[in-house]
Protein backbone atom coordinates (compact mmCIF):
# COMPACT_ATOMS: atom_id res chain seq x y z
CA UNK A 1 0.00 0.00 0.00
CA UNK A 2 1.29 3.44 -0.90
CA UNK A 3 0.29 6.09 1.61
CA UNK A 4 0.91 9.80 1.03
CA UNK A 5 0.79 12.27 3.91
CA UNK A 6 0.92 15.95 2.97
CA UNK A 7 2.20 18.00 5.89
CA UNK A 8 2.86 21.66 6.62
CA UNK A 9 5.52 23.30 8.69
CA UNK A 10 3.96 25.91 10.95
CA UNK A 11 5.18 28.28 13.65
CA UNK A 12 4.59 27.22 17.25
CA UNK A 13 1.29 29.02 17.68
CA UNK A 14 1.70 29.75 21.36
CA UNK A 15 4.15 32.57 20.67
CA UNK A 16 3.32 34.12 17.35
CA UNK A 17 4.62 37.59 16.59
CA UNK A 18 3.35 39.76 13.78
CA UNK A 19 5.11 42.39 11.73
CA UNK A 20 2.60 45.21 12.04
CA UNK A 21 3.83 46.91 8.87
CA UNK A 22 3.75 44.02 6.44
CA UNK A 23 1.08 42.05 8.21
CA UNK A 24 3.20 38.95 7.94
CA UNK A 25 4.36 36.65 10.63
CA UNK A 26 7.81 37.15 12.09
CA UNK A 27 9.29 33.73 11.64
CA UNK A 28 12.67 34.58 13.12
CA UNK A 29 13.15 33.23 16.59
CA UNK A 30 9.90 31.31 16.41
CA UNK A 31 10.26 27.57 16.47
CA UNK A 32 8.88 25.79 13.43
CA UNK A 33 7.10 22.52 13.98
CA UNK A 34 5.04 20.01 12.05
CA UNK A 35 1.47 21.25 12.06
CA UNK A 36 0.22 19.48 15.20
CA UNK A 37 -2.90 18.23 13.41
CA UNK A 38 -0.72 16.57 10.76
CA UNK A 39 0.81 14.34 13.42
CA UNK A 40 -2.49 12.46 13.62
CA UNK A 41 -2.36 11.83 9.89
CA UNK A 42 1.25 10.62 10.09
CA UNK A 43 0.42 8.30 12.99
CA UNK A 44 -2.63 6.93 11.17
CA UNK A 45 -0.43 6.20 8.16
CA UNK A 46 2.15 4.42 10.27
CA UNK A 47 -0.51 2.26 11.89
CA UNK A 48 -1.97 1.33 8.52
CA UNK A 49 1.51 0.44 7.32
CA UNK A 50 2.17 -1.67 10.42
CA UNK A 51 -1.05 -3.58 9.85
CA UNK A 52 -1.18 -3.91 6.09
CA UNK A 53 2.37 -3.23 4.95
CA UNK A 54 3.38 -0.57 2.49
CA UNK A 55 5.25 2.65 2.30
CA UNK A 56 4.55 6.18 3.45
CA UNK A 57 5.65 9.20 1.48
CA UNK A 58 5.45 12.44 3.37
CA UNK A 59 5.28 15.55 1.24
CA UNK A 60 5.41 19.23 2.03
CA UNK A 61 5.32 22.47 0.12
CA UNK A 62 7.33 25.25 1.70
CA UNK A 63 10.72 26.88 2.02
CA UNK A 64 13.85 24.70 2.06
CA UNK A 65 13.81 24.90 5.84
CA UNK A 66 10.63 22.77 5.80
CA UNK A 67 13.00 19.85 5.32
CA UNK A 68 13.24 19.75 9.10
CA UNK A 69 9.55 18.92 9.39
CA UNK A 70 9.90 16.20 6.78
CA UNK A 71 12.85 14.66 8.68
CA UNK A 72 10.76 14.61 11.83
CA UNK A 73 8.07 12.70 9.96
CA UNK A 74 10.69 10.27 8.67
CA UNK A 75 11.93 9.82 12.22
CA UNK A 76 8.41 8.91 13.32
CA UNK A 77 8.34 6.11 10.75
CA UNK A 78 7.57 7.50 7.30
CA UNK A 79 9.67 5.99 4.53
CA UNK A 80 10.25 8.72 2.01
CA UNK A 81 9.94 12.47 1.88
CA UNK A 82 9.51 15.00 -0.89
CA UNK A 83 9.85 18.75 -0.58
CA UNK A 84 8.01 20.91 -3.07
CA UNK A 85 9.95 24.13 -3.00
CA UNK A 86 10.99 27.08 -5.10
CA UNK A 87 10.48 30.81 -5.10
CA UNK A 88 7.64 30.42 -7.59
CA UNK A 89 5.51 28.87 -4.84
CA UNK A 90 5.81 31.75 -2.43
CA UNK A 91 2.54 33.50 -1.65
CA UNK A 92 0.43 30.52 -2.68
CA UNK A 93 -3.09 30.47 -1.32
CA UNK A 94 -5.06 27.28 -0.77
CA UNK A 95 -5.94 27.01 -4.45
CA UNK A 96 -2.31 27.21 -5.58
CA UNK A 97 -1.17 24.91 -2.76
CA UNK A 98 -3.79 22.31 -3.65
CA UNK A 99 -2.80 22.59 -7.30
CA UNK A 100 0.94 22.22 -6.68
CA UNK A 101 0.56 19.36 -4.21
CA UNK A 102 -1.85 17.51 -6.48
CA UNK A 103 0.70 17.73 -9.30
CA UNK A 104 3.46 16.49 -7.00
CA UNK A 105 1.31 13.58 -5.79
CA UNK A 106 0.59 12.64 -9.40
CA UNK A 107 4.33 12.50 -9.97
CA UNK A 108 4.71 10.09 -7.05
CA UNK A 109 2.64 7.69 -9.11
CA UNK A 110 0.15 5.06 -8.04
CA UNK A 111 -1.10 5.67 -4.55
CA UNK A 112 -3.73 4.05 -2.34
CA UNK A 113 -4.50 6.59 0.29
CA UNK A 114 -3.81 10.22 1.12
CA UNK A 115 -4.01 11.13 4.80
CA UNK A 116 -4.05 14.80 5.72
CA UNK A 117 -4.51 16.75 8.93
CA UNK A 118 -7.91 18.41 9.12
CA UNK A 119 -6.31 21.85 8.82
CA UNK A 120 -3.10 23.67 9.66
CA UNK A 121 -2.90 25.63 12.88
CA UNK A 122 -1.55 28.76 11.17
CA UNK A 123 -3.82 29.26 8.15
CA UNK A 124 -6.71 27.42 9.81
CA UNK A 125 -8.48 26.92 6.49
CA UNK A 126 -8.83 23.14 6.16
CA UNK A 127 -9.14 23.64 2.41
CA UNK A 128 -6.13 21.84 0.98
CA UNK A 129 -7.23 18.31 1.91
CA UNK A 130 -10.60 18.58 0.12
CA UNK A 131 -8.83 20.51 -2.65
CA UNK A 132 -6.48 17.59 -3.26
CA UNK A 133 -9.35 15.11 -3.45
CA UNK A 134 -11.14 17.33 -5.93
CA UNK A 135 -8.15 17.95 -8.19
CA UNK A 136 -7.05 14.31 -8.11
CA UNK A 137 -10.67 13.19 -8.48
CA UNK A 138 -10.43 10.87 -5.50
CA UNK A 139 -13.26 10.09 -3.09
CA UNK A 140 -13.07 12.12 0.11
CA UNK A 141 -13.89 11.80 3.77
CA UNK A 142 -13.23 14.86 5.93
CA UNK A 143 -13.12 14.98 9.75
CA UNK A 144 -12.26 11.28 9.85
CA UNK A 145 -12.15 10.12 13.46
CA UNK A 146 -11.71 6.37 13.02
CA UNK A 147 -10.79 3.81 10.42
CA UNK A 148 -13.31 1.06 10.94
CA UNK A 149 -11.92 -1.42 8.46
CA UNK A 150 -9.96 -1.77 5.30
CA UNK A 151 -10.80 -4.64 3.08
CA UNK A 152 -9.39 -5.05 -0.36
CA UNK A 153 -9.87 -1.81 -2.18
CA UNK A 154 -12.53 -0.42 0.17
CA UNK A 155 -12.11 1.54 3.35
CA UNK A 156 -14.79 2.16 5.95
CA UNK A 157 -14.35 5.21 8.14
CA UNK A 158 -16.22 7.25 10.69
CA UNK A 159 -16.32 11.01 10.42
CA UNK A 160 -17.24 13.42 13.16
CA UNK A 161 -20.00 15.81 12.17
CA UNK A 162 -22.06 18.22 14.29
CA UNK A 163 -24.73 15.68 15.17
CA UNK A 164 -22.53 12.63 15.74
CA UNK A 165 -20.50 10.11 13.79
CA UNK A 166 -21.24 9.19 10.22
CA UNK A 167 -19.92 5.99 8.65
CA UNK A 168 -18.71 6.17 5.06
CA UNK A 169 -17.47 3.46 2.74
CA UNK A 170 -15.00 4.64 0.12
CA UNK A 171 -13.17 2.87 -2.67
CA UNK A 172 -9.39 3.25 -2.69
CA UNK A 173 -7.51 5.30 -3.65
CA UNK A 174 -9.14 7.90 -1.41
CA UNK A 175 -8.36 11.05 0.55
CA UNK A 176 -9.02 11.19 4.29
CA UNK A 177 -8.60 14.31 6.38
CA UNK A 178 -8.31 13.29 10.01
CA UNK A 179 -9.09 14.77 13.42
CA UNK A 180 -7.24 14.28 16.66
CA UNK A 181 -9.46 11.45 17.85
CA UNK A 182 -8.13 9.08 15.20
CA UNK A 183 -4.76 8.40 16.81
CA UNK A 184 -2.25 9.25 19.46
CA UNK A 185 0.95 10.27 17.68
CA UNK A 186 4.15 8.52 18.71
CA UNK A 187 7.40 10.30 19.38
CA UNK A 188 10.32 9.69 17.06
CA UNK A 189 12.77 7.12 18.37
CA UNK A 190 16.52 7.63 18.49
CA UNK A 191 16.90 4.95 15.85
CA UNK A 192 14.25 6.63 13.73
CA UNK A 193 16.03 9.95 13.98
CA UNK A 194 19.28 8.36 12.92
CA UNK A 195 17.68 6.68 9.93
CA UNK A 196 15.93 9.92 9.01
CA UNK A 197 19.21 11.81 8.92
CA UNK A 198 20.62 9.37 6.40
CA UNK A 199 17.77 9.77 3.93
CA UNK A 200 17.94 12.13 1.01
CA UNK A 201 14.93 14.34 0.38
CA UNK A 202 14.38 15.38 -3.23
CA UNK A 203 13.34 18.97 -3.84
CA UNK A 204 10.81 19.44 -6.62
CA UNK A 205 10.19 22.81 -8.18
CA UNK A 206 7.33 23.71 -10.51
CA UNK A 207 9.24 22.36 -13.50
CA UNK A 208 9.85 19.04 -11.77
CA UNK A 209 6.13 18.52 -11.17
CA UNK A 210 5.21 19.67 -14.65
CA UNK A 211 3.33 22.84 -13.90
CA UNK A 212 3.79 26.44 -15.01
CA UNK A 213 5.58 28.64 -12.50
CA UNK A 214 2.90 31.30 -13.06
CA UNK A 215 0.15 28.87 -12.06
CA UNK A 216 1.27 28.89 -8.43
CA UNK A 217 2.54 31.43 -5.92
CA UNK A 218 0.91 34.82 -5.66
CA UNK A 219 0.38 34.93 -9.42
CA UNK A 220 -1.57 31.71 -9.46
CA UNK A 221 -3.62 32.48 -6.35
CA UNK A 222 -7.16 33.79 -6.72
CA UNK A 223 -7.18 35.38 -3.25
CA UNK A 224 -5.26 38.39 -1.94
CA UNK A 225 -4.66 39.45 1.63
CA UNK A 226 -5.86 43.04 1.92
CA UNK A 227 -5.19 43.72 5.55
CA UNK A 228 -3.98 42.04 8.72
CA UNK A 229 -4.93 43.21 12.16
CA UNK A 230 -4.16 41.97 15.61
CA UNK A 231 -7.47 41.86 17.40
CA UNK A 232 -7.63 43.04 20.96
CA UNK A 233 -8.12 40.01 23.07
CA UNK A 234 -8.83 41.66 26.36
CA UNK A 235 -12.47 42.19 27.26
CA UNK A 236 -11.75 44.03 30.50
CA UNK A 237 -14.41 42.18 32.40
CA UNK A 238 -14.92 42.27 36.12
CA UNK A 239 -12.93 39.89 38.29
CA UNK A 240 -14.27 38.98 41.68
CA UNK A 241 -12.15 37.16 44.21
CA UNK A 242 -13.63 34.49 46.42
CA UNK A 243 -11.94 34.18 49.80
CA UNK A 244 -14.70 33.13 52.15
CA UNK A 245 -18.38 32.29 52.33
CA UNK A 246 -19.44 35.95 52.11
CA UNK A 247 -17.38 36.75 49.05
CA UNK A 248 -18.58 33.50 47.49
CA UNK A 249 -22.22 34.46 47.94
CA UNK A 250 -21.54 37.94 46.66
CA UNK A 251 -19.77 36.61 43.57
CA UNK A 252 -22.62 34.22 42.83
CA UNK A 253 -25.22 36.97 43.36
CA UNK A 254 -23.44 39.30 41.01
CA UNK A 255 -22.94 36.60 38.41
CA UNK A 256 -26.64 35.69 38.46
CA UNK A 257 -27.51 39.38 38.16
CA UNK A 258 -25.04 39.72 35.27
CA UNK A 259 -26.55 36.72 33.46
CA UNK A 260 -30.07 38.05 34.04
CA UNK A 261 -29.15 41.44 32.64
CA UNK A 262 -27.73 39.72 29.55
CA UNK A 263 -30.91 37.64 29.31
CA UNK A 264 -28.92 34.44 29.55
CA UNK A 265 -30.97 32.91 32.36
CA UNK A 266 -34.26 31.31 31.49
CA UNK B 1 -26.14 39.05 -16.19
CA UNK B 2 -22.84 37.56 -15.25
CA UNK B 3 -21.42 37.34 -11.76
CA UNK B 4 -24.10 39.39 -10.16
CA UNK B 5 -26.11 37.18 -7.92
CA UNK B 6 -25.30 36.57 -4.29
CA UNK B 7 -25.86 32.96 -3.28
CA UNK B 8 -26.13 31.22 0.02
CA UNK B 9 -25.93 27.47 0.40
CA UNK B 10 -28.79 26.51 2.70
CA UNK B 11 -28.33 23.41 4.84
CA UNK B 12 -31.22 21.19 5.76
CA UNK B 13 -31.52 18.22 8.04
CA UNK B 14 -34.54 15.95 8.48
CA UNK B 15 -36.46 18.15 6.10
CA UNK B 16 -35.86 21.34 8.07
CA UNK B 17 -33.75 24.35 7.22
CA UNK B 18 -30.89 24.67 9.72
CA UNK B 19 -30.38 27.92 11.63
CA UNK B 20 -27.02 28.56 9.99
CA UNK B 21 -28.86 29.01 6.70
CA UNK B 22 -30.78 31.96 8.12
CA UNK B 23 -27.56 33.46 9.46
CA UNK B 24 -26.12 33.28 5.96
CA UNK B 25 -29.22 35.01 4.60
CA UNK B 26 -28.77 37.84 7.11
CA UNK B 27 -25.22 38.44 5.89
CA UNK B 28 -25.98 37.88 2.22
CA UNK B 29 -29.01 40.21 2.29
CA UNK B 30 -26.77 43.09 3.39
CA UNK B 31 -24.26 42.27 0.65
CA UNK B 32 -26.92 41.93 -2.04
CA UNK B 33 -28.53 45.22 -1.00
CA UNK B 34 -25.17 47.01 -1.14
CA UNK B 35 -24.58 45.59 -4.60
CA UNK B 36 -28.17 46.14 -5.67
CA UNK B 37 -28.44 42.54 -6.77
CA UNK B 38 -30.50 39.43 -6.28
CA UNK B 39 -30.09 37.07 -3.36
CA UNK B 40 -30.55 33.40 -4.05
CA UNK B 41 -30.63 30.55 -1.58
CA UNK B 42 -29.48 27.24 -3.02
CA UNK B 43 -30.87 24.15 -1.34
CA UNK B 44 -29.38 20.77 -2.11
CA UNK B 45 -30.84 17.89 -0.12
CA UNK B 46 -33.69 15.51 0.45
CA UNK B 47 -36.40 15.72 1.50
CA UNK B 48 -36.93 19.47 1.20
CA UNK B 49 -40.60 20.35 1.63
CA UNK B 50 -41.92 23.36 -0.29
CA UNK B 51 -42.78 25.16 2.96
CA UNK B 52 -39.14 24.97 4.09
CA UNK B 53 -37.92 26.41 0.80
CA UNK B 54 -40.54 29.13 1.31
CA UNK B 55 -39.01 29.88 4.73
CA UNK B 56 -35.78 30.89 2.97
CA UNK B 57 -37.73 33.50 1.02
CA UNK B 58 -39.46 34.75 4.17
CA UNK B 59 -35.99 35.13 5.70
CA UNK B 60 -34.58 37.25 2.89
CA UNK B 61 -33.98 35.24 -0.29
CA UNK B 62 -35.37 36.64 -3.53
CA UNK B 63 -35.33 33.24 -5.11
CA UNK B 64 -34.58 29.65 -4.17
CA UNK B 65 -32.84 27.15 -6.39
CA UNK B 66 -34.03 23.84 -5.08
CA UNK B 67 -32.39 20.56 -6.01
CA UNK B 68 -34.08 17.74 -4.13
CA UNK B 69 -33.52 14.10 -4.98
CA UNK B 70 -33.26 10.88 -2.94
CA UNK B 71 -29.57 10.63 -3.96
CA UNK B 72 -29.01 13.82 -1.98
CA UNK B 73 -30.52 12.61 1.29
CA UNK B 74 -27.10 12.61 2.96
CA UNK B 75 -24.21 14.94 2.43
CA UNK B 76 -21.84 13.12 0.09
CA UNK B 77 -19.43 15.74 -1.15
CA UNK B 78 -18.95 14.27 -4.62
CA UNK B 79 -22.69 14.45 -5.36
CA UNK B 80 -23.29 17.84 -3.78
CA UNK B 81 -20.24 19.28 -5.53
CA UNK B 82 -21.45 18.06 -8.91
CA UNK B 83 -24.79 19.80 -8.35
CA UNK B 84 -23.24 23.02 -7.14
CA UNK B 85 -20.59 23.17 -9.87
CA UNK B 86 -23.29 22.72 -12.49
CA UNK B 87 -25.49 25.42 -11.01
CA UNK B 88 -22.51 27.77 -10.87
CA UNK B 89 -21.65 27.26 -14.51
CA UNK B 90 -25.27 27.75 -15.50
CA UNK B 91 -26.14 30.83 -13.43
CA UNK B 92 -22.67 32.34 -12.83
CA UNK B 93 -23.07 33.91 -9.38
CA UNK B 94 -20.69 36.58 -8.08
CA UNK B 95 -20.62 35.53 -4.44
CA UNK B 96 -21.34 32.22 -2.71
CA UNK B 97 -21.57 31.88 1.05
CA UNK B 98 -21.84 28.63 2.96
CA UNK B 99 -21.68 27.82 6.66
CA UNK B 100 -18.27 26.90 8.06
CA UNK B 101 -19.81 23.59 9.12
CA UNK B 102 -18.51 20.07 8.55
CA UNK B 103 -20.31 19.94 5.23
CA UNK B 104 -19.73 23.57 4.19
CA UNK B 105 -16.02 23.27 4.88
CA UNK B 106 -15.92 20.13 2.76
CA UNK B 107 -18.12 21.18 -0.14
CA UNK B 108 -16.75 24.67 -0.73
CA UNK B 109 -13.04 23.83 -1.15
CA UNK B 110 -13.98 20.80 -3.24
CA UNK B 111 -15.89 23.01 -5.66
CA UNK B 112 -13.62 26.08 -5.46
CA UNK B 113 -10.47 24.31 -6.62
CA UNK B 114 -12.33 22.75 -9.50
CA UNK B 115 -13.61 26.02 -10.90
CA UNK B 116 -10.60 28.05 -9.78
CA UNK B 117 -12.57 30.33 -7.53
CA UNK B 118 -11.12 32.17 -4.56
CA UNK B 119 -12.29 30.74 -1.26
CA UNK B 120 -11.90 32.13 2.24
CA UNK B 121 -12.57 29.91 5.23
CA UNK B 122 -14.44 30.56 8.42
CA UNK B 123 -15.16 34.27 7.95
CA UNK B 124 -16.50 36.30 10.84
CA UNK B 125 -17.12 39.48 8.88
CA UNK B 126 -18.09 40.26 5.28
CA UNK B 127 -18.38 43.54 3.45
CA UNK B 128 -18.29 45.02 -0.03
CA UNK B 129 -15.26 47.04 -1.11
CA UNK B 130 -16.11 50.58 -2.20
CA UNK B 131 -15.61 51.15 -5.88
CA UNK B 132 -14.72 47.64 -6.95
CA UNK B 133 -17.65 45.76 -5.48
CA UNK B 134 -15.26 43.03 -4.37
CA UNK B 135 -16.21 40.94 -1.38
CA UNK B 136 -14.06 41.72 1.66
CA UNK B 137 -13.75 38.65 3.82
CA UNK B 138 -12.41 38.90 7.33
CA UNK B 139 -11.37 35.86 9.28
CA UNK B 140 -9.31 34.87 12.27
CA UNK B 141 -6.06 33.01 11.53
CA UNK B 142 -3.06 31.72 13.40
CA UNK B 143 -5.16 30.54 16.28
CA UNK B 144 -7.12 33.78 16.40
CA UNK B 145 -3.96 35.86 16.84
CA UNK B 146 -4.70 37.87 13.75
CA UNK B 147 -7.69 38.97 11.74
CA UNK B 148 -6.97 38.81 8.04
CA UNK B 149 -9.09 40.53 5.41
CA UNK B 150 -9.01 38.77 2.08
CA UNK B 151 -10.45 39.50 -1.33
CA UNK B 152 -10.60 37.80 -4.70
CA UNK B 153 -10.02 40.57 -7.22
CA UNK B 154 -10.24 38.70 -10.50
CA UNK B 155 -11.75 35.26 -10.16
CA UNK B 156 -15.46 34.63 -9.91
CA UNK B 157 -17.36 33.49 -8.01
CA UNK B 158 -15.97 34.78 -4.72
CA UNK B 159 -16.58 32.02 -2.23
CA UNK B 160 -16.53 32.08 1.56
CA UNK B 161 -17.50 29.89 4.45
CA UNK B 162 -18.93 31.79 7.40
CA UNK B 163 -18.47 30.85 11.03
CA UNK B 164 -21.80 29.62 12.42
CA UNK B 165 -23.41 31.90 15.00
CA UNK B 166 -21.13 34.79 14.10
CA UNK B 167 -24.23 36.80 13.25
CA UNK B 168 -27.92 36.66 14.16
CA UNK B 169 -30.29 34.77 11.88
CA UNK B 170 -32.29 36.94 9.46
CA UNK B 171 -35.69 38.02 10.73
CA UNK B 172 -38.74 36.32 9.26
CA UNK B 173 -41.07 38.53 7.25
CA UNK B 174 -44.37 36.91 6.36
CA UNK B 175 -44.97 39.40 3.55
CA UNK B 176 -41.84 38.62 1.58
CA UNK B 177 -42.41 36.99 -1.79
CA UNK B 178 -40.07 35.17 -4.11
CA UNK B 179 -39.79 32.35 -6.55
CA UNK B 180 -38.88 28.74 -5.91
CA UNK B 181 -37.09 27.28 -8.91
CA UNK B 182 -36.97 23.50 -8.85
CA UNK B 183 -33.97 22.10 -10.66
CA UNK B 184 -34.02 18.46 -11.68
CA UNK B 185 -31.22 16.28 -10.40
CA UNK B 186 -29.34 14.97 -13.41
CA UNK B 187 -28.28 11.36 -12.78
CA UNK B 188 -24.96 12.21 -14.44
CA UNK B 189 -24.25 14.22 -11.31
CA UNK B 190 -24.48 11.11 -9.18
CA UNK B 191 -20.99 9.96 -8.29
CA UNK B 192 -21.80 6.79 -6.37
CA UNK B 193 -18.28 6.00 -5.22
CA UNK B 194 -18.81 6.97 -1.61
CA UNK B 195 -21.65 5.45 0.39
CA UNK B 196 -22.94 6.51 3.75
CA UNK B 197 -23.51 3.25 5.59
CA UNK B 198 -24.29 4.35 9.11
CA UNK B 199 -24.70 7.02 11.72
CA UNK B 200 -24.44 7.07 15.49
CA UNK B 201 -24.87 9.69 18.12
CA UNK B 202 -22.13 10.29 20.62
CA UNK B 203 -22.74 8.10 23.70
CA UNK B 204 -26.42 8.86 23.38
CA UNK B 205 -25.85 12.47 24.45
CA UNK B 206 -26.01 15.78 22.71
CA UNK B 207 -22.56 17.09 21.87
CA UNK B 208 -23.65 19.50 19.20
CA UNK B 209 -21.54 22.27 20.67
CA UNK B 210 -21.64 24.32 17.50
CA UNK B 211 -25.40 24.76 17.76
CA UNK B 212 -25.56 25.34 21.51
CA UNK B 213 -26.59 28.74 22.88
CA UNK B 214 -24.78 28.07 26.12
CA UNK B 215 -21.69 25.93 26.75
CA UNK B 216 -20.38 25.00 30.17
CA UNK B 217 -16.79 23.86 29.75
CA UNK B 218 -14.28 22.37 32.13
CA UNK B 219 -10.52 22.10 32.15
CA UNK B 220 -7.72 20.49 34.07
CA UNK B 221 -9.12 22.11 37.21
CA UNK B 222 -11.83 19.43 37.25
CA UNK B 223 -9.15 17.14 38.67
CA UNK B 224 -10.91 13.86 37.85
CA UNK B 225 -13.49 12.26 35.61
CA UNK B 226 -16.24 12.06 38.24
CA UNK B 227 -16.14 15.82 38.67
CA UNK B 228 -17.55 16.29 35.19
CA UNK B 229 -20.87 15.79 37.01
CA UNK B 230 -20.38 19.20 38.64
CA UNK B 231 -20.42 20.77 35.18
CA UNK B 232 -23.30 18.63 33.99
CA UNK B 233 -25.49 19.82 36.84
CA UNK B 234 -24.92 23.46 35.89
CA UNK B 235 -25.33 22.64 32.21
CA UNK B 236 -28.65 20.93 32.98
CA UNK B 237 -29.93 24.00 34.79
CA UNK B 238 -28.91 26.33 31.99
CA UNK B 239 -29.92 24.08 29.14
CA UNK B 240 -26.29 24.08 28.05
CA UNK B 241 -24.00 21.70 26.22
CA UNK B 242 -20.87 20.49 28.00
CA UNK B 243 -17.47 21.27 26.53
CA UNK B 244 -13.91 20.92 27.70
CA UNK B 245 -10.28 21.79 27.07
CA UNK B 246 -7.80 19.48 25.44
CA UNK B 247 -6.32 18.26 28.73
CA UNK B 248 -9.68 16.83 29.75
CA UNK B 249 -9.88 14.72 26.60
CA UNK B 250 -6.23 13.67 26.83
CA UNK B 251 -6.85 12.48 30.39
CA UNK B 252 -9.90 10.54 29.28
CA UNK B 253 -12.40 12.46 31.43
CA UNK B 254 -14.53 13.44 28.44
CA UNK B 255 -14.65 12.29 24.84
CA UNK B 256 -13.18 14.18 21.90
CA UNK B 257 -16.46 15.56 20.50
CA UNK B 258 -16.60 17.77 23.61
CA UNK B 259 -13.22 19.35 22.94
CA UNK B 260 -13.12 23.06 22.20
CA UNK B 261 -10.00 24.66 20.77
CA UNK B 262 -7.45 24.48 18.04
CA UNK B 263 -7.45 20.70 17.78
CA UNK B 264 -11.15 20.47 18.62
CA UNK B 265 -14.23 22.49 17.82
CA UNK B 266 -14.63 26.20 17.23
CA UNK B 267 -17.73 27.51 18.95
CA UNK B 268 -19.54 30.84 19.14
CA UNK B 269 -22.28 30.43 21.76
CA UNK B 270 -24.17 33.28 23.41
CA UNK B 271 -22.61 32.27 26.71
CA UNK B 272 -19.43 30.29 27.38
CA UNK B 273 -18.69 29.38 30.98
CA UNK B 274 -15.10 28.22 31.44
CA UNK B 275 -14.47 26.45 34.72
CA UNK B 276 -11.01 25.32 35.73
CA UNK B 277 -9.66 26.29 32.32
CA UNK B 278 -6.43 28.28 32.42
CA UNK B 279 -6.90 29.77 28.97
CA UNK B 280 -4.09 28.39 26.82
CA UNK B 281 -4.00 30.15 23.47
CA UNK B 282 -5.07 26.91 21.77
CA UNK B 283 -8.25 26.85 23.83
CA UNK B 284 -8.96 30.55 23.36
CA UNK B 285 -8.76 30.06 19.58
CA UNK B 286 -11.85 27.87 19.78
CA UNK B 287 -14.09 30.03 21.98
CA UNK B 288 -13.04 33.63 22.15
CA UNK B 289 -15.65 34.81 19.68
CA UNK B 290 -18.41 33.76 22.11
CA UNK B 291 -20.79 36.65 22.84
CA UNK B 292 -20.31 36.46 26.58
CA UNK B 293 -17.57 34.65 28.46
CA UNK B 294 -17.67 33.79 32.15
CA UNK B 295 -14.55 32.31 33.73
CA UNK B 296 -14.15 30.55 37.04
CA UNK B 297 -10.59 29.68 38.03
CA UNK B 298 -8.60 29.39 41.24
CA UNK B 299 -5.68 31.33 39.83
CA UNK B 300 -6.50 35.06 39.63
CA UNK B 301 -3.72 35.48 37.04
CA UNK B 302 -5.08 32.80 34.67
CA UNK B 303 -5.09 33.92 31.03
CA UNK B 304 -8.76 33.00 30.69
CA UNK B 305 -9.71 36.11 32.71
CA UNK B 306 -8.28 38.34 29.96
CA UNK B 307 -11.00 37.23 27.57
CA UNK B 308 -13.73 37.00 30.20
CA UNK B 309 -16.58 39.45 30.60
CA UNK B 310 -17.15 38.16 34.09
CA UNK B 311 -14.53 36.35 36.14
CA UNK B 312 -14.58 34.69 39.50
CA UNK B 313 -11.23 33.85 41.03
CA UNK B 314 -12.23 30.97 43.24
CA UNK B 315 -12.54 27.23 43.60
CA UNK B 316 -14.91 25.88 40.97
CA UNK B 317 -16.03 23.19 43.42
CA UNK B 318 -17.34 25.93 45.71
CA UNK B 319 -18.53 28.40 43.08
CA UNK B 320 -20.43 26.08 40.75
CA UNK B 321 -22.51 24.28 43.40
CA UNK B 322 -23.35 27.66 44.98
CA UNK B 323 -24.30 28.98 41.55
CA UNK B 324 -26.47 25.92 40.90
CA UNK B 325 -28.30 26.41 44.18
CA UNK B 326 -28.86 30.06 43.41
CA UNK B 327 -30.22 29.29 39.95
CA UNK B 328 -32.47 26.53 41.27
CA UNK B 329 -33.94 29.06 43.70
CA UNK B 330 -34.20 31.77 41.06
CA UNK B 331 -35.96 29.67 38.44
CA UNK B 332 -39.63 30.40 38.41
CA UNK B 333 -39.17 33.74 40.12
CA UNK B 334 -40.74 36.58 38.14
Amino acid sequence: MRIVVPIKQVPETSNVKMDEKTGTMIREGVESIINPLDLYAIETGIRLKEKYGGEITVISMGPLSAEKALREALAMGCDEAVLVSGKEFSGSDTWATSYALSAAIRKIGKIDIILAGERATDGDTGQVGPGLASLLDLPLATYTSRIVELEGDRIVVERLVEEGYETLRLPLPAVLTVVKEISDPRLPTLRGKKAARAKSIPVWDAGAIGIEAASVGLKGSPTRVVKIESPTVTRKGVLLKVQDEDSLQEAVDRLVEFLRRKELLA
Amino acid sequence: MDHNQVWTIAETGQGKVKTVSYELLARARRLADKLGTELIAVVIGYPVPEREARELILHGADRVYLVAHPSLEHFIVENYAAVLANLISKYRPGIILAGATSSGRTLMPYVAVRIKAGLTADCTDLDIEEGTGNLLQTRPAIGGNIMATIKTPEHRPQMATVRPRSTRPAARDERRVGEIVRIDFDMDWFDGRVERVGFRQVEGEDVNLQDADIIVAGGKGLKKAENVEVLKRLAGLLGAAVGCSREVVDRGWMSYPHQVGLSGKTVTPKLYIAAGISGAIQHLAGMKTADTIVAINKDPDAAIFKVADFGIAGDLFAVIPALCERIEKEVGKP
